[in-house]
């Protein structure tokens, strides 16, 4: 498609249908603060070799995840992406196509997004999953507002082993849409003193779900069969949040559990950090509930000569035909991260993902015992999957400004999202992919011992 | 005898005493088309002349089924979750939604009877 930029003449016409005399009377009532006057002071044009240099040493500023010791999360992790996942989602056929508003004829993306959701269902051990949404938090606020409808209830528990961000995309939600959210305390339950939480108490006849997470924000493991069973008791809906969706290669699924929504973010699974986006939202639920789940759903189905075939099911659903009445306000996907996950878990197989799964664990075992090795470091986890948490002996802020310029990137101090809590200043979240090697953990430590000193 | 009414958006409401059945038209399930699913309310609800109390999809649009009368859900038609197709199999018929136990049995003097109802229909085209 050419660029065709409008001529004056153009511009002369609308103005003049429109009844305004000048570009400058159509923005009258702009104020005039927020007007500029010319052009934003940018520096003269270059050529093409000098931008490079300019945005290369630009870019030089920034400690790359993988040039460095990197033990990072907290929601957004670090993996290997095989090199035929990018190779594969850049054909011209995948690459460039949007979400199909005429959705039979795209059999290959129906198809892709059907073994997707399959994929999904597996790995969540639930019943039915949607093509993706936008990430794994957008898909806990929309599991939040999906167990409203089925339970026609008002109110939702949140966990305080959610991911503050997660928390904070259910608030904004909640604002407009008028529900309420019962957000539990975010201590980390096995700190002493801070007395655990207990969600099932927090259940009355307005709570629509309890949303817990797991493993958790500070990455420990928890068994949530028992508050499932209560939920059903009292006819709430139990919503799974997954922000490391590897750790179900390793870990009892969700659907196990008794969970009626798993909401999970993709990005492990075939997605670089990709500086915090786009990545890929994993919604999973019930048959029963099947048409209270927002996004889009590829269905399988034969044609009249009996031939396999893919539609898109459940649309009456969706925006373009339900308007304000429709079951989310999400009515595309996040197509190509899904895909590249689909592709990369393909590649894996479930040997394979159990496989990845179980280097994960071994490299934060083999982390987390080094580094609680060393004085007035205790780790805080009784169990994990591939990240935790421990306490410092004081602040980690500073402390991992401090690694940072001995080259190392050693997780992320709880301080960096609740600020104002003195009693989690001192805890560190530390994250161990398969990526971390024997030497990178050594190197952590050893610089962690300098810091402390 | 029992009285029966119908709506501008096309319910149609049968009054047996201090009861109403309510379903969609015959030609209502003709526009829709295949009936895929039908959510009904819970029994015991309290619904409002007008207000939406029930939803009808078919393979092709979900559409608000609106309570033509006000009152109390007693009874709705189970059968339609295992098989939707009765409402295009039957409308006026098997194919009903939903019983209500009228607050206000006047408020079926507002609503055709079934001339109107065919005048009005064929109004529309």
């Amino acid at each position: 498609m050419r660029y065709l930029p409008l001529t004056d003449a153009d511009r002369r016409d609308m103005l003049a249908a429109i009844g305004a005399a000048s570009i400058d009377e159509l923005f009258a009532d702009v104020p005039k603060a927020a007007q500029r006057d010319g052009l934003v002071d940018l520096p003269k044009a270059m050529g093409e070799l000098e931008v490079e240099r300019r945005l290369s040493a630009m870019a030089e500023k920034n400690v790359a995840a993988g040039s460095v010791p990197f033990f990072i999360g907290g929601g957004a992790y670090r993996h290997h992406v095989p090199a035929a996942v990018d190779h594969l989602i850049q054909r011209g056929e995948f690459l460039t196509s949007y979400t199909p508003y005429q959705p039979e004829v795209s059999q290959g993306t129906l198809q892709y997004l059907f073994e997707f959701q399959t994929q999904v269902a597996l790995l969540t051990g639930m019943e039915v999953a949607n093509a993706s949404l936008y990430d794994g938090a957008t898909a806990c606020a929309e599991a939040v507002a999906m167990a409203n409808r089925v339970t026609r209830r008002n109110k939702a528990v949140l966990s305080g082993g959610l991911h503050p961000h997660y928390r904070s995309v259910c608030e904004t939600y909640a604002r407009f849409a008028g529900n309420e959210l019962d957000a539990q305390d975010p201590a980390p339950l096995l700190i002493k003193g801070a007395g655990g939480e207990d969600l099932a108490a927090r259940i009355d006849a307005d709570t629509a779900c309890v949303v817990v997470q797991n493993p958790d924000f500070y990455g420990e493991i928890r068994d949530v069969s028992a508050l499932a069973q209560i939920c059903h008791d009292k006819g709430a809906l139990l919503v799974v949040v997954v922000t490391e969706v590897l750790s179900l290669g390793a870990i009892t699924p969700p659907g196990a559990m008794g969970a009626d929504i798993v909401a999970a973010e993709g990005q492990s699974i075939g997605n670089a950090l990709n500086f915090g986006g786009p990545y890929v939202g994993l919604f999973a639920t019930r048959d029963k509930f099947v048409r209270q789940m927002p996004g889009r759903l590829a269905g399988q189905t034969v044609d009249a000569e009996g031939r396999r075939g893919w539609v898109l099911t459940l649309s009456t659903r969706e925006q373009h035909i339900r308007r304000e009445k429709a079951t989310s306000n999400i009515c595309t996907n996040s197509g190509l991260c899904a895909l590249a996950f689909t592709i990369h878990l393909s590649l894996l197989g479930e040997e394979g993902l159990t496989g990845l799964a179980r280097l994960n664990h071994a490299a934060a075992v083999a982390a987390a015992e080094r580094l609680a090795e060393m004085p007035g470091v205790r780790l805080v986890n009784h169990s994990f999957f591939n990240e935790f948490t421990v306490r410092l002996p004081r602040p980690a802020a500073p402390v991992v400004e401090k690694l940072a310029e001995r080259g190392v990137l050693g997780g992320i101090p709880v301080s960096r999202f609740y600020p104002e809590r003195a009693d989690l200043a001192d805890l560190l979240l530390v994250a161990t992919t398969e990526t971390v090697t024997e030497d990178d953990i050594a190197r952590f430590a050893a610089a962690l011992t300098e810091v402390l000193q | 005898m029992a009285t029966l009414r119908f709506t501008q958006d096309h319910e149609w409401v049968r009054q047996d005493g201090d009861t109403a059945t309510v379903g969609i038209t015959d030609y209502a399930q003709e526009q829709l088309g295949d009936v895929v699913y039908v959510e009904l309310p819970e029994v015991g609800r309290q619904v409002e002349r007008g207000k939406e109390a029930a939803v009808v999809e078919s393979a092709k649009a979900a559409s608000e089924v609106y309570a033509p009368v006000s009152g109390e859900i007693v009874a709705v038609n189970d059968v339609l979750a295992g098989d939707p197709a009765q409402v295009n199999a039957d409308a006026m018929g098997g194919g009903w939604f939903m019983q209500i136990r009228l607050s206000d049995p006047k408020e079926l003097d507002g609503l055709m009877d079934e001339a109107a109802y065919k005048a009005f229909v064929a109004e529309q085209h």
